[in-house]
């Protein structure tokens, strides 16, 4: 049965027509028991799919989805049920409040760098409490629970359950195109990545708080409506039973076992564990259901950690890759897979370059200055790793940037691609002031950098990895930034690679992965973080080829490397810093031969030696 | 305004009992912090205890603290057992709090069917029993809770701090690799801290049965206040779950006599996000 295909349109008319057929089904003559259990069914399908929008994709695992559904039970059951006010407009409003708490939660705790994943699960789940606890209090419930008998819901269908059918119905259908649209959005690409490395994300462009905080409320709105609803269908209800733990452990289980980096997963999920469950009331088995359930979640967990759909999931994403390259033409040159590319370092491309930028000889540079560190100062609670550090780059040259170990090499990069905030001085590019920014706008700045230990992305593909950072960086479309991505992984000889996941690259080919997100992004200032070591002398001389191609094409670079002769090699000027401050900058052959310079790495000579 | 008798005697009720959620939290703490699983099953663990050590005393008709003798070691198998299970699979955070959030519910299915949904209250002769001192009253089964939460959290301060056993422990939660690198058992280690953990669980269990009317659908009440125990107090931490739960317990039974008794849940969780958002380093 294909009834998801990957066509990029297939999915959103395969929705519409799913939809159009089970809004048929008021009229098959089906008793109140069955639409309401189908109700069920799309009920849970829609809380589910809300739920894993934001938590699913981004991996931040909410457990206080209860919170956004009461919030919306509650604005219908006050607002409707005790005020009177009518139906339809106060489940928008059930909508926009939910969506609001959503927004403002996560405004107050993504501003914590540490809440991450289980923390903010925990988090969420005590927003939840004090919810409930201020519901059961005020005169919102107050403690007996809200009757809702007399509220009037617009006509829909031929009976009263079939108009909720078709009320959740509307809602599932909305839910479904809501969920499938992020999966292959810019929004949903980068909560992937926010998912696999949040830190490298930002580093590359991506928006993470804004990002998540979009995506928080989609996913609490869409809960609120569904609360809205539910409060009339169930026309009934109390504090207790509205924030049980039962609505956020049910939304993980459905999601889980559907496959949650899927769009259509938790809809499977909720399908498969509502019927299990309604079985097992049938038979008047509640509590064999129960135990099948935690049966089921720990076999899932065990053997299928990623869903019914997961597999699916990385395959459509694969598969899509994959058309891209065809409709590109990418040589697939997988005979020398596992030999590192060499370059043909465009000769003429170069000179055309360096005398763009006045001068043919390789040791000379512009006079202009692209970044510029003025009493850069790093400390970590006392540990000062910068020390009023000074130095300057100049457009279009390869700056060697050399130190011991612990010297501070790795934090200035930190620094200057904003990972780090500075606790002192001044950072400018091209002039302007960037030490207050945040990573991500350093990044659309014109600031790349590679990583020393590889950080891809690691559930996408070669492909979306690239892309991903070129439409940040670049501040374009996914589609606009195609081309980029794909001229960029051709450039380092991945073309062949382009829909493979990163756990398929090895070591030299994730490095070049690092140097293909970098170019993706067109950077005015590039920052190698040790892209050598670990190579093998051939790996060496192709990465070599390639800098000096990324060279030629007027990018700035500044080079973080221990491989002396790779140094040399390159560098037009080289920088040694020592404990975080300045030590020698200059010529590579005299900075080599500074007494200070040697004395650094290779301690002092002994005075009677 | 109440009276001042009446605030002294809530907040001795309110500290003994946060030795309770100390002791609760304990065993949950060591786990996350040392281990990496956040054990949902604590929970499941901790009310099957409670029950057990209810059925033990009513069908022999002896005192429930025999159960002490029988349940911790009994449970500290299990654990071990269960711990040996996701080392073989291993699992993220997230995946052990899931499959031990399944474990839960099966055996909450399972109390739910042998001592259905009923309440059930454990009787014994010291049931009544009360210190007095100067008008503030102790209670036996709290009191007694209290001091076996500050018994356990010494005696896990003292192996952590002092034995070989314990230094292992932090080494492999450190570094898992360099440790065994460097001779340790891990799979050992890791088992008996699990079981420990489980053990602990079991403890807090007859503490629960002798102090409250026992009932399934109360598991799940304890999860909110008990983690804003651990958190506050530190993962993996000896003594912090206990200071913390006696700073929960306080403010939860002052926040019962100024203002209502129905507001005392939003206590423990206004004090964590307070926390969490002013002092994130500290947790």
């Amino acid at each position: 049965m294909k009834f998801f295909p990957m066509h990029t349109n297939r999915p959103l008319f395969n929705i519409l027509v799913i939809g159009l057929l089970l809004a048929w089904v008021p009229w098959l003559g089906l008793s109140a028991f069955w639409l309401s259990f189908f109700y069920l069914i799309l009920y849970w399908s829609v809380l589910t799919l809300s739920w894993n929008v934001f938590s699913g994709y981004s991996g931040y695992f909410s457990f206080g989805h209860g919170a956004f559904f009461g919030i919306g039970i509650y604005t219908v059951a006050y607002m409707c049920g005790q005020l009177e006010m009518s139906f339809l407009p106060m489940v928008c409003l059930a909508g926009a409040l939910a969506g609001g708490a959503g927004v403002a939660l996560g405004a107050l705790v993504f501003r914590v760098k540490r809440v991450r994943g289980e923390l903010f699960a925990l988090l969420t789940l005590a927003v939840t409490f004090i919810i409930a606890t201020v519901v059961l209090n005020t005169p919102i419930d107050g403690g007996p629970g809200v009757y809702l008998n007399s509220v009037q819901v617009p006509k829909l269908g031929p009976s009263t359950p079939a108009t909720f059918y078709l009320l959740i119905l509307i809602l599932f259908v909305v839910a479904l195109l809501v969920s499938r649209y992020i999966s292959t959005s810019k929004l949903g690409v980068a909560l992937f990545a926010i998912h696999d490395d949040e830190d490298a994300a930002e580093v590359m462009g991506v928006p993470t708080f804004k990002t998540k905080l979009a995506a928080l409320f989609i996913s609490s709105s869409m809960a609120g409506i569904a609360g809205g609803i539910h409060a009339v269908f169930v026309s009934y209800v109390t504090a207790n039973e509205v924030f049980s733990i039962n609505v956020p452990l049910f939304v993980v289980l459905m999601s889980i076992l559907g496959g949650a980096r899927h769009w259509a997963g938790p809809a499977l999920g909720a399908v498969v564990i509502t019927s299990l469950q309604y079985l097992f009331t049938i038979g008047d088995n509640a509590l064999m259901g129960k135990m099948a359930l935690g049966v089921i979640l720990i076999l899932v967990i065990l053997f299928k950690p990623d869903g019914f759909l997961g597999n699916r999931a990385k395959a459509n994403s694969r598969k899509a890759a994959k058309q891209i390259a065809d409709s590109y033409g990418v040589r697939s040159n997988s005979a020398h897979q596992d030999t590192p590319t060499h370059f043909h370092v465009d000769h003429q491309h170069a000179h055309h370059h360096a005398h763009m930028g006045e001068s043919a000889g390789k040791r000379q540079h512009s006079s202009e200055v692209l970044l510029s560190a003025k009493d850069l100062c790093m400390s970590f609670s006392g540990l000062k790793v910068l020390q009023n550090l000074n130095l300057e780059i100049y457009s279009g040259e390869i700056l060697g940037l050399l130190g011991p170990n612990g010297s501070g090499k790795s934090t200035f990069i930190n620094v200057v691609s904003g990972h780090y905030k500075a606790t002192g001085g001044h950072l400018s590019l091209s002039g302007v002031e960037i030490s207050e920014l945040k990573a991500h706008q350093i990044a659309q700045q014109g600031v790349a950098r590679t990583y020393q230990i590889p950080r891809p992305f690691t559930n996408l593909t070669v492909f979306e990895n690239t892309r991903l950072v070129a439409s940040y960086a670049r501040g374009i479309s996914l589609t606009q930034a195609t081309p980029f991505a794909v001229e960029a992984l051709e450039k380092v000889g991945l073309g062949s690679k382009i829909d493979a996941l990163p756990q398929d690259l090895n070591l030299h080919q994730r490095k070049f992965l690092e140097f293909a997100r970098a170019l993706a992004a067109k950077p005015k200032l590039l920052m190698l973080d040790e892209v050598l070591s670990g190579l093998t002398p051939s790996e060496i001389q192709s990465a070599i080829d390639l800098i000096l191609s990324i060279k030629a094409q007027g990018t700035t670079i500044l080079f973080v490397e221990h491989v002396m002769s790779a140094v040399m090699a390159l560098a037009d000027r080289i920088a040694v810093i020592n404990y975080g401050q300045l030590l020698a900058q200059g010529d590579p052959q005299e900075v080599m031969r500074n007494p200070q310079v040697i004395t650094a790495y290779l301690g002092k000579k002994l005075d009677n030696a | 305004m109440p009276s001042l008798h009446l605030i002294i005697q809530s907040a001795v009720s309110g500290l003994l009992l946060g030795g309770l959620y100390g002791l609760i939290g304990l065993g949950l703490g060591l786990s996350w912090g040392l281990l990496g699983q956040i054990n949902l099953a604590h929970f499941g663990f901790l009310f099957l205890s409670a029950y057990l050590s209810y059925q033990f005393s009513t069908t022999f008709a002896i005192n429930p603290l025999w159960a002490l003798c029988i349940l911790p070691p009994a449970f500290f198998a299990i654990g071990a057992g269960l711990h040996a299970l996701i080392r073989r699979f291993k699992m993220t955070p997230f995946n052990s709090l899931l499959l031990t959030f399944g474990l839960t519910v099966i055996v909450d299915a399972l109390i739910q069917w042998i001592w259905t949904a009923d309440f059930r209250k454990l009787e014994y002769a010291q049931s009544n029993l009360k210190l007095e001192l100067s008008g503030i009253y102790l209670p036996y089964a709290e009191s007694l809770s209290f001091a076996l939460s500050v018994l356990c959290a010494s005696a896990v301060y003292w192996v952590m701090k002092r034995t070989d056993m314990g230094k292992a422990v932090r080494a492999i939660a450190q570094d898992p690799q360099m440790s065994t690198a460097f001779g340790i058992n891990q799979k050992f280690i890791t088992m008996c801290l699990a079981g420990t953990c489980t053990a602990l669980a079991a403890i807090a269990g007859i503490c629960v049965s002798l102090i409250f009317t026992l009932n399934p659908s109360q598991l799940y009440t304890w999860i909110g206040v008990v983690f804003a125990v651990v958190m506050l107090g530190g993962l993996g931490s000896a003594f912090g779950p206990l200071l913390a739960g006696m700073l929960i317990g306080v403010s939860e039974s002052i926040t019962m006599v100024f203002i209502a008794p129905s507001w005392a849940p939003i206590v423990s969780f206004t004090l964590l996000i307070g926390l969490l958002l002013l002092r994130p380093d500290k947790i």
